[in-house]
């Protein structure tokens, strides 16, 4: 998706230079949303200010949100199929090993300090834990106290090292 | 009202998705299955489409879902919500605050963020996997043909890439399961 994005905006058009690429990539991590996404309001604010920004987002959303429009509209119908459904019973499987898949590539991407191992042990646990007894809490609520975590430990080791600074 | 509460859902979902791609999951998981909008059977189908078909998971998702249960109107309204809070993150870093992900408040708990992120795809999945297979979670019994399964394509996607270099990409896995699934559990 990325590649493709480069060629398009980069290689092509020349709308925005390979550095730029590199700083849309670096932003996109740490804002929400898919990359694809941030690339295309980047790319569009650089190009044409507000209005362009809307016109690239949808340009980006407008295709995929077509064909799955139509795909929903035949798909109950499709499942009645019986080789349909066991075809689907079989990709439930498939989805399963992919969601572990990347999660296990990003694992492989993180730092791997004791707090970040730490914060995945203890997310991965709690996870289990709130599906094992059925429990009302939402993952958005654990994200949110990670990211508390995060401020919290940030500013206990940030006054240690003052503390011994003046010392 | 659906609307009111696609939008609300969706804006959470868009808000919180961090990372892209799969880290959406777990979170449009939660929002569906606790609005009850669709059943894990058809959130797991829904998965796997939105993988096949090119755009991010979650916008695909979020046009599926709003769509199911709103139309086109709900689908406009998830898709739309699902896609604001990115759009608006990215323009006021561009206009105002260029300096916004320097500041250390947010590189700190963005910093916490991402590891448990991490934590709650990995445990999404094999909660995923242990619920299909009948193991622990859920009220599925146990069933050793999908375990058995399971095993197998398991063995083959991730064994693939020790034999040639890139391995199975996920869509090819998807299609192999389907031609698999079709045959196993139609015998």
């Amino acid at each position: 998706m990325i590649a493709l994005i480069e060629k398009t905006c980069v290689e092509d058009k020349k709308w925005i230079s390979h550095d730029e690429m590199m700083d849309v990539t670096v932003i996109a991590e740490s804002t929400p949303g898919p990359i694809a996404i941030n690339c295309a309001t980047y790319v569009g604010y650089k190009q044409g200010r507000m209005i362009g920004s809307v016109a690239a987002t949808l340009g980006m959303v407008l295709p995929s949100f077509i064909l799955i429009y139509v795909v929903a509209q035949f798909l109950d119908g499709f499942l009645e199929i019986t080789w349909i459904a066991n075809a689907f019973k079989g990709i439930k499987i498939a989805v399963g090993i992919l969601i572990i898949d990347a999660a296990l590539k990003m694992l492989k991407k993180m730092k791997k300090k004791p707090f970040q191992i730490c914060m995945v042990v203890c997310s991965a646990v709690l996870m289990l834990l709130i599906s094992f007894f059925s429990l009302d809490i939402s993952s958005m609520v654990l994200m949110l106290v990670a990211a508390l975590i995060g401020i919290a430990v940030m500013m206990i080791f940030k006054t240690d090292r003052q503390e011994r600074g003046t010392r | 009202m659906i609307y009111i509460d696609l939008l609300i859902g969706f804006l959470e979902v868009g808000f919180l998705s961090f990372g892209g791609g799969y880290a959406a999951i777990p979170l449009i998981r939660d929002v569906v299955l606790s609005y009850g909008w669709l059943d894990e059977e058809m959130l797991t189908y829904m998965i796997a489409v939105s993988e096949s078909s090119p755009g991010p998971i979650m916008v695909n998702m979020a046009t599926y879902v709003g769509s199911h249960k709103g139309g086109i109107l709900g689908a406009v309204i998830a898709t739309v919500a699902v896609v604001l809070p990115a759009f608006m993150i990215i323009l006021l870093i561009m206009v105002l605050l260029r300096k916004l992900l320097q500041n250390r408040y947010i590189k700190a708990a963005l910093g916490g963020m991402k590891p448990c992120i991490i934590g709650i795809i990995l445990t999404t999945g094999i909660i995923m996997v242990l619920r299909n297979c009948g193991i622990l979670i859920g009220n599925n019994t146990f069933d050793i043909l999908t375990v058995v399964l399971t095993c197998g394509m398991g063995v083959i996607y991730f064994g693939s890439r020790k034999v040639f270099k890139k391995g199975i990409s996920p869509i090819g896995l998807i299609g192999l399961s389907a031609i698999v699934g079709a045959v196993a559990y139609g015998i």
